[in-house]
């Protein structure tokens, strides 16, 4: 529900390809070659899928295992993704308290994401702060309408280039950055 | 010289067969009638390359009968037979009884004599086992109820011959007291002279020992034999069997068609059943064709050119009241929407045992010679013109049956807003139906095959007998408030045309089709219909993947190896069909090139280790560059 409320707001947009994984690849057979085609044509990799078991669901996983290959995105050869930038846009069901130190996942949303962020690095791409939305199975109709208008203003504002590169330094989350910011 | 007579008669008989029957096929008329024109051809009246000789070979030819029976039988388990028992009495009995009784009748009217006029009547009350099995069988009508119906007509006329080989010179001896001769009785019968209930009695005991002969002790010698591993060796322990009890059952009175018809239906469940089949089969196909083009030379064409309106009236009204009789009895018998149509002209001609009768009764001076020729030109006229009655039947009468009947034949179907209609519910419709009745999904499900819908209904399946190729058919399913069609039915010409009219009248309607093969796919291509399933292309590609897991691939791999083929079938349909369009010869070179790089690819993927992901951490190549580094940096030190 939340994740194709958030699709929904930057679908059709300019310049914004929408793969999804499992409309393309229901048997899990991905096409390596159209794949990495795609990255290469685009600047931004969005990894966009809700938090199972602290990490990807097994299709992501798999495209990681698949596309990123050694010789293209990484090892002394793979340079094709050098200088791309990655973003994890992810839902999670518990709020963000939960995700604390104390809380009941004892660790925080980034620090779950690290092997992301080594992955993305050891392709030489750069990695921004995650979109995180939490609280997915309780948020009212009006919160995930604000909610998918930051991730629009998010994705069009990445797209064209908005964001001064140090603002990424300072957030926890994208979704601060962004003007209505949660 | 004997040597030298019969292979040119076997170069005259096979080289007619070998030129006529694929051109006869080739033009839709069915291998029967390539026979029989085949043997017109080489007959005395057209290039006279065969001579009176042809009675003699028709005689060795009916063998070929005798042991299609046998196949038959092998085909036919006896609670199968059982089941059939009613339509083999009650509508064999009948057909025989009242068509035996309309012909003496007419016949009392063209002057016979009674006794002549009773012999008629049985003579022309048969039909050929050899034209109608060999028909149903090439036009896979066998299972079809109008099939199975004329075949137990058929097996009762079998039976009924015995009887009527009996009763023909008592009847003789009707008219004329003095005429009956012993010696000709003897020679069919053999055991004539003995009085009526030990002939019944010796035939119950032939029939039981056949019976625990094939139960119990057949398998053993069968067995004996195959472990010898010689095929010949069963090829003529085959022969032989059927041969000896052939011979067996003629000693005994019985008809040998009969005999081995029995010996088929007890070896039905034994373990040899297919073996045999496939060792009988050609024998039984070459024998018949011979029997077949024997018939064709046998027609007497001078007779017929000598009182060619007689001759034809007479067939003609042979081939009526056989008709009209078959017809009546066949709605009596429950056939309906056309069937009683396909049963009726099925059975309307004259059959093989009538040469047999002919002869006979010749023999007992019920007829003169005059006569008997007359008669046997009928019934092979009759029996040449039979295969273009079925020709008639599909072209011309049951169009126009399908098109009158329209509305009280076909089901009415229940006003209903279903999304989804399916045409088709045989093996490949079955599946679809079940996993959309499974989800909730309103199905309107159509189907034409009545004995289909009857048995399905009774597991609760709600679908319709209609015929989707007519366009009420559509309307009446609500096809105009549908979202979508499923073309499942094995009719793929009438696939075509349904998707055709959908597509032009309804563009709306989502197609969705079961196609024969690629060209088929093409065909639907062309009609902007694209969701198409190739029948056989994915369980093949299935059991494909079953095979290598057995031949010691680990299920992933075989699962992932039948993917790949998967993947790119579909893509390289998609490119094929660009060319098939632009230019089918290129087509031609294409998807030899394609089929190039098919096992290039699977050879790749042999090299490559089959799944990506297992190059996904690709051992080699990190190997490669660590190995280089460590040299560099030994370099370095």
């Amino acid at each position: 529900m939340i994740n194709s409320a958030l699709i929904g707001a930057v679908r059709g947009l300019e310049n914004v390809t929408i793969n999804e994984l499992y409309e393309n690849y229901p048997d899990f057979f991905i096409d390596v070659e159209k794949e990495k085609k795609l990255l290469v044509e685009h600047d931004i990799i969005v990894w966009h899928h809700p938090f199972y078991w602290y990490s990807a669901p097994a299709i992501l996983k798999e495209w990681m295992d698949l596309v990123l290959q050694h010789g293209f995105a990484y090892g002394r050869t793979g340079r094709a993704l050098q200088g791309k930038w990655v973003l994890s846009a992810v839902s999670t069901g518990g709020r963000q308290e939960v995700y604390t130190e104390t809380g009941s996942h004892h660790y925080s949303v980034n620090e779950f994401l690290i092997p992301f962020k080594q992955s993305a690095t050891l392709c030489r791409m750069r990695y921004l702060p995650p979109f995180v939305t939490h609280g997915a199975h309780t948020i009212t109709p009006a919160e995930l309408n604000k909610q998918a208008a930051r991730y629009l203003e998010a994705i069009t504002g990445l797209r064209d280039e908005k964001y001064p590169e140090k603002d990424f330094e300072n957030v926890e989350y994208f979704n601060h950055l962004t003007t209505s910011n949660a | 010289m004997h040597n030298q007579d019969f292979f040119t008669q076997a170069l005259i008989y096979l080289g007619a067969a070998v030129i006529s029957v694929p051109l006869a096929k080739k033009l839709g008329l069915g291998s029967v009638l390539g026979y029989l024109l085949a043997g017109i051809l080489i007959g005395p009246f057209v290039l006279g390359l065969i001579g009176n000789d042809a009675d003699d070979v028709m005689h060795f030819a009916e063998f070929g009968v005798v042991l299609m029976l046998f196949i038959i039988g092998l085909e036919l388990e006896p609670s199968l037979l059982w089941k059939m028992r009613k339509s083999i009495f009650g509508l064999g009995g009948l057909q025989v009884l009242i068509t035996a009784g309309v012909i003496t009748v007419i016949s009392l009217a063209f002057n016979f004599q009674i006794n002549r006029a009773i012999a008629i009547g049985l003579i022309f009350a048969l039909s050929s086992t050899a034209i109608v099995l060999q028909t149903l069988s090439e036009k896979g009508l066998m299972r079809n109820i109008a099939g199975k119906s004329a075949f137990s007509v058929l097996l009762f006329q079998d039976m009924a011959v015995i009887p009527i080989l009996a009763l023909l010179p008592l009847i003789a001896t009707l008219g004329q007291p003095a005429a009956l001769s012993d010696s000709s009785l003897s020679k069919i019968g053999g055991m004539a002279q003995l009085p009526g209930w030990l002939q019944l009695l010796i035939i119950i005991g032939a029939i039981a020992a056949l019976v625990v002969v094939g139960r119990f002790m057949a398998r053993y010698v069968f067995r004996l034999i195959a472990e010898t591993g010689l095929h010949e060796v069963f090829v003529a322990l085959s022969l032989l069997m059927v041969i000896g009890i052939a011979l067996g059952m003629d000693k005994i009175g019985l008809s040998p068609a009969l005999g081995t018809f029995i010996a088929g239906v007890v070896l039905a469940d034994s373990e040899y059943r297919h073996e045999l089949e496939i060792t009988i089969d050609p024998f039984k196909g070459l024998l018949l064709g011979l029997f077949f083009i024997s018939v064709g030379a046998s027609i007497n064409f001078n007779l017929l050119v000598e009182n060619p309106g007689t001759v034809v009236f007479f067939v003609i009204l042979l081939i009526v009241v056989k008709f009209i009789v078959l017809l009546i009895l066949g709605r009596i018998f429950r056939l309906r929407k056309g069937f009683e149509f396909l049963f009726a002209f099925l059975l309307a001609q004259s059959s093989e045992f009538s040469f047999v009768l002919i002869s006979f009764s010749k023999q007992n001076q019920l007829f003169d010679e005059k006569t008997a020729s007359m008669l046997l030109l009928i019934v092979t006229l009759s029996m040449a013109i039979s295969p273009l009655l079925l020709i008639f039947n599909d072209k011309a009468v049951s169009p126009i049956l399908a098109r009158r009947q329209n509305k009280p034949e076909y089901d009415e179907v229940d006003e209903q807003e279903s999304p989804v209609i399916l045409a088709g519910f045989g093996r490949f419709g079955l599946v679809i139906g079940r996993i959309l009745l499974a989800n909730n999904i309103k199905v309107t499900i159509l189907d034409n095959n009545p004995s289909n819908v009857e048995v399905l209904r009774k597991y609760g399946f709600k679908l319709y007998f209609g015929d989707v190729t007519r366009s009420q058919m559509l309307e009446k399913a609500g096809i105009q408030n549908a979202r979508m069609l499923i073309l499942s039915m094995a009719e793929h010409d009438d696939a075509l045309k349904v998707a055709k009219y959908v597509r032009e009248k309804y563009p709306k309607v989502k197609i969705l089709a079961r196609a024969k093969d690629i060209f088929h796919t093409f065909e639907f291509y062309n009609l902007n219909v694209r969701i198409v399933q190739r029948e056989t292309f994915d369980s093949a590609n299935e059991l494909g993947a079953k095979a290598l897991v057995e031949l010691g691939f680990n299920r992933y791999e075989a699962y992932r190896i039948s993917r790949t083929f998967k993947h790119h079938e579909d893509q390289i349909t998609d490119e094929l069909y660009e060319h098939w369009l632009e230019d089918h010869n290129r087509f031609i070179r294409e998807s030899r090139r394609f089929s190039e790089q098919v096992s290039d690819t699977l050879q790749a993927e042999k090299n490559y280790l089959i799944h990506e992901s297992e190059c996904a951490w690709d051992i080699n190549s990190i190997k490669e560059e660590e190995l280089s580094n460590s040299k560099m940096e030994g370099t370095e030190n």
